[in-house]
Formats: C-alpha cells, structure tokens, sequence
C-alpha cells in the first residue's frame, strides 16, 4: 500500500510534467492545426540554454529568465515564422514533416555545440522530506506537481477567465468570424506559440534535474506528451491535462507491476484502445471535416 | 626555378609520405555518441593523451603511433560496421569497444583478421570464450564480483540484499556472478529489479527497492542511469547503504548525481583517486588538457596505448600477428613501464591481475577506503 502511495504521487509528477508538454501540443493543433513532432526537443533545448547562461556567469536565476526568454523567442516567435508560417500553406503533413526534421536538427545541434554526454541540472525546488498522512513523500515531487498545476490552472484562468483568453479560443475555433468581429486572428495564433514556449520551457525546469540534461532526453518526453495528448483528446486542453496525468501514473503503475521491459508498451496499448473505441480521446469533441 | 620548385615538392611529398609510411596505425572504435558517451569520451581522451606523450618521446622502437577513431554510438550494430571498417584499413592493434554488448559482437571480426583488440568490456563472458585476440584493460566481473559480494556479506553486514542491474549484457553478466556470489556467502536477494540502457525515470524502480527494505542495494547500472538511480534513491528516501561497482561511484556520476552520490560504496579496479603517484600523475596531465576529471574510461584508454607499447617493445619489432601471443602471459612493471601505472600480469584468457581499490564517496569526491592487492 506504501508503494503504491510512492507510485502514485511520483506517477502524478513526472505525469503533471507531461501534461505541460501535452497542453503546448493541443494549443499549436487548435490555433494552427501544428503537429510538433520537435516537442520533446522543445522540452530539452531550454534546459541547454540556461546551462549555457550559467557557464556564461549568470546565477541560477538570472539562467532561468534568460533560458525562458531565449525559449519564447527560439521556440515561440522564430518556430512560427521561419518553419510554421512558410510550410502551412502546403498542409498538415509537410508541416508535421517539417518538425520532425526540426526534431533531429535541434538534437544534433546541441550534441554538436554543448555535449553528447549528459550534464547534472540544478533543481528549482529544495530536497528534503515531508510527511502526508504518515507516508514520507520527497519535497521535490511535491514542488513539481504544484509548479505543473498551478501553470495548468493559471492557464486555463487565462483561457477562460480573460478577454484575451476568450479571444484567443475564438481564434482557434472559428478565424474568419473571429477576424470579422474584430479578433487580431494573428497576434492570437502568435501568442500560443509563445505560451508553448514557455510551457516546453517550464517543464524543462522542472524535469532536467530528474532525467539529466542530456541531446536525447527528449525523445521519452515528446513521445509521453503525444500519447498523453491523443488519450486525452487533442482538441481539448483539459483532455491533454488529464491524458498526461494518466500516462504518467500508468507508465510508474506497469513499471511496478507488469515489468520494467515493457513498462514502454502499457501507454501505447492503452493508446490503441482509446483509438479504437473512443477516437475523440478521453475528454476529447468528436469533429467533422467539412466536405 | 619551376625545376627547383617541383623538386622541393617532390622531396617533401616523399618525406611526407615516408614518415606516414613509418607510423603505426591503430584503430579505435568507441561509444562517443548515445548511452555511452560519457564511456566512450573518456576512453578516446585517454588513448589520445597517451599518444601524444608516446609520439614526443619519440614513438615506439622510433616509429610514431597514429590512431583513427569510429563512433559506434553505443549501438552494437554499428560497433560491428566500424570495426569491419577499421580492420579493413589493416590497423596494428584494435582498440575498444567500451560496452561488453559491442565487444561480444565484434571480438570475433577482429579474431578472424589476426587482429589483437584491446577493450573496455568486463562482463565475465567475453574472455571465456577461447578468444586468443581479446584483452582486457580492467576487471573482468569473474574477478570483481566475488570482492563485491564479501563486502556486502562481510563489512556492510547485510543479510538481505537488493540487487539492480541493467538489461544488457554488462548488466546481466554481473548481476548473474553477484546473486551466486551472495547466495553462497549467506546473504539473501530479496529484490533482483532489471531495467533498460537509456532509462530516465527510476521511480518505479526505486518504489519496489523502498518496499522491500532490503540491509544494502548492490547497483549495476551504467554510468548516466547510476547519476539517475542515485538521484532517485535519495529523492525517496532510501536509507540502505548502496554498493556498486566502477560505474556506480565514478567522477562523471558524480558530478552528474550531486549530493545522492554522497555515501555510495564500490570496489574499483581503476581510479584515478588512488594512492598511487603514477595514476595522481595522470589525473594531473588529462585534467589539464581536457578540463576535467577522467573516469576510469580515461584510464582503460591511457592503459590500452602503453599496453601496447610495452608489447611491441618486448617483441622488438612491430608484428601484429605475434602481438597477442606476446602479451598473453607478460607481466608489466611500472617501474620499467610507467605508463602502465600499476603492475598488471595478463593471462592466456586476456584479463588482467592487479591491485584494485574499495571506495567510497565522501563530499563528491572518491575516497579511497581499502587497497586490495594483487592476486600473484
């Protein structure tokens, strides 16, 4: 029972940390029908950037500013305009193909220019232990769930709470009306890259002094924050919160209980079945294409 | 003028082409991407050094060494291209493979050439197969695994123990010599936990470990997922005191797990914290070209290039196919040899004999506890 309290809460860590990397992926699909297969690398350059402001000199702190700005800029501002604006308007494929390419050149740029060994990463949140209802859980676990959460909830706030966050969803649901009542269609689709920027950019933080930081780190993570995305529903930044929680317990659950060889394949069986009997995802909207 | 010229070009081209003549080539296939790079590096780095150091005394029986170096990028599969590769440009002596899953595959492409090759691997199998080419730079896990298991059952004094390893052939050939170890000195395996090369996330692992409660944790990963596990181990709380091997307390883990290394034990064959002049020497020259601290991959590399230095010079000409029959048997002294930093005796199996280390990590930096002396 011990164990399986230990699962869960390091299942709903490394799971909320997903969720971040899974709600970047639903945010890009709804405002710009972007499938960015480079996530996971979004996820590892970020912790490079800031490894690279501190052998510059700068404090952990001034790093984490540094690496977030250079991320929104990187992979926010510079990704929209020099990959996804030139390569929409061939379709969804060749710019789905197109991150796959940015994917490879980003891994072999930073084992080009850093390292391909794997350099320690400072944690954010202090370690240490604390007791909840007589289980001793890590300060660090704790740290990573709030921090995910509360970027979670403070983004669904924006999204549903604000002017901004409501212009934004009309954006993404309908342009061309959204642009006849005065929504800037543009600047909307522009911020949600820059908010996936720095939602890539916060996991980075949160997850690279767990997994190192390392050219490939990002593989494992792009790959759960698909899957947790499609299990969730892709439309629906709520399904890709819960989708990544989930994968993120079940993948800690088939470790321990199924076996740690196919610890991998739980996930991705679990994904067929939600292809196959709800194809929308978990807490996703069933679309149709207009013919 | 243009005669003179064409002269001059023409004598240079030939000294050029003479002294390229002269050189003996080496082969080096090596981890310098993927899981093991950190391996790989290191042992790249080493063989470099030793090089340098060889060729500005004047080469060996006055011929200059000369090395190219293949990326297996830690994949046996692409081991077994370089190294095809490397021994069909005819080198003198192959060097590495670090993985013992890379060595397994090649030992037998370089065997068949006639071809000696000097490695990084230490899963007991790979000398046990009657290869007459194949020769160690460290422990094979026939010799260090029985010191491991004395003492987790001797000093730690643990009746049960946790044993994880990871799923390779390294890993296996390990952990199947500990278990046998530990079961015949009386100690009990209450948790034998396998996982994967390139494996990020340890929780699980270390949930099942924390459950079981076992007196000691024997760890037998490599080098980047013992950084991950140790991270983990302290992140949960898990008190039992952690025993391992070379990869377990090396620099790079080290530096890599912070504070979680702190109070790890393991039996090292090769350490560049030993108490020994040479090695402290070593450390001083590699640190200062690199700008850092080898592991004890820098070492194999260094050791692998004076191996075959002093066997070239014990045979007084350079013949590869009398190399391994040369080296099979010979005993190197440091004090003739001092590359070869500690005396080392090598058997007709290929693996090696020599004093060997007990440390532990005292405030990220290896403390040396015992010194383990040579068998013969």
């Amino acid at each position: 029972m011990s164990n399986l309290f230990d699962l869960l809460v390091a299942g709903l860590a490394t799971g909320a940390i997903y969720a971040l990397v899974a709600v970047g992926f639903t945010l890009l699909w709804q405002t710009s029908q972007t499938i960015n297969f480079a996530q996971g690398e979004f996820v590892m350059l970020p912790a490079f950037l800031m490894l690279a402001a501190m052998h510059a000199g700068a404090p952990f702190w001034l790093a984490i500013i540094l690496g977030i700005l250079l991320s929104m800029i990187l992979l926010g501002l510079a990704f929209k305009m020099l990959l996804v604006d030139p390569m929409m308007r061939h379709g969804v494929l060749p710019l789905a193909i197109a991150t796959m390419a940015l994917a490879i050149g980003i891994k072999e740029a930073v084992k080009q220019f850093f390292s391909a060994e794997a350099s320690p990463f400072p944690s954010i949140v202090p370690t240490g232990d604390i007791s909840i209802l007589g289980h001793i859980v890590s300060l660090q676990s704790i740290g990573v769930l709030a921090l995910a959460i509360l970027a979670v909830f403070g983004l669904t706030a924006l999204l549903s709470r604000t002017s901004l966050g409501h212009q934004m969803q009309a954006a993404a649901q309908n342009p061309t009306v959204a642009r006849i009542i005065g929504v800037p269609v543009e600047r909307m689709i522009l911020l949600t890259f820059l908010i996936n920027a720095f939602l890539v950019a916060l996991a980075s933080l949160l997850i690279t002094p767990i997994y190192l930081a390392k050219f490939s780190s990002g593989e494992v993570l792009g790959q759960a924050a698909f899957i947790a995305a499609i299990v969730g529903g892709f439309n629906q930044v709520r399904g890709a919160i819960a989708g990544g929680l989930l994968i993120g317990v079940l993948d800690n659950l088939a470790a321990s209980y199924v076996s740690t060889q196919y610890r991998a394949a739980v996930p991705l069986i679990f994904l067929i079945l939600v292809i196959l009997f709800r194809p929308q995802g978990l807490l996703g909207r069933a679309e149709e294409r207009t013919v | 003028m243009k005669s003179t010229l064409l002269a001059g070009a023409l004598l240079a081209f030939a000294a050029a082409t003479s002294a390229h003549a002269q050189a003996i080539k080496l082969a080096d296939v090596a981890e310098l991407s993927g899981g093991g790079a950190t391996v790989g590096t290191n042992w790249k780095n080493g063989i470099d050094l030793a090089i340098e150091e060889i060729n500005a005394k004047g080469g060996v029986l006055g011929r200059k060494l000369e090395v190219s170096h293949a990326d297996s990028q830690s994949n046996p599969g692409v081991a077994r291209a370089q190294v095809q590769k490397a021994l069909d440009a005819e080198p003198y002596v192959l060097l590495g493979p670090g993985y013992s899953g890379s060595v397994k595959v090649t030992a037998p492409l370089a065997a068949e050439a006639g071809i000696a090759q000097i490695m990084g691997g230490e899963a007991a199998e790979l000398t046990q197969g009657g290869n007459k080419f194949l020769f160690r730079t460290s422990f094979g896990q026939q010799s260090s695994m029985p010191k491991v298991a004395k003492y987790i059952h001797d000093e730690m004094k643990a009746k049960t123990v946790a044993v994880v390893w990871v799923n390779n052939d390294f890993g296996r050939g390990g952990r199947d010599v500990v278990i046998k170890e530990l079961d015949r000195l009386g100690s009990k395996v209450i948790a034998d936990l396998s996982t994967e090369a390139g494996q990020a996330d340890f929780a699980a692992d270390v949930g099942k470990i924390k459950a079981a409660n076992p007196d000691a944790v024997f760890v037998y990963l490599n080098e980047e997922e013992s950084a991950r596990i140790l991270k983990e181990l302290k992140r949960q709380g898990v008190t039992a005191p952690l025993m391992g091997e070379t990869t377990l307390i090396g620099q790079k883990v080290i530096d890599l797990a912070g504070d979680a290394a702190n109070g790890a034990r393991g039996h090292v064959g090769l350490t560049t914290d030993a108490p020994v002049d040479l090695i402290k020497a070593f450390r001083e020259k590699f640190s200062k070209k690199y700008n850092y601290v080898p592991d004890h991959n820098g070492l194999k590399g260094y050791l692998a290039v004076y191996m075959v230095k002093a066997t070239t010079e014990k045979m007084g000409k350079v013949d590869s196919k009398a190399f391994a029959d040369t080296l099979h048997g010979l005993t190197i002294k440091a004090a003739a040899e001092p590359g070869i930093l500690m005396d080392v005796t090598f058997s007709e199996t290929g693996d090696i004999d020599r004093q060997s280390f007990l440390v532990e990590v005292v405030e990220g930096k290896q403390v040396v506890k015992q010194v383990l002396p040579k068998v013969k």
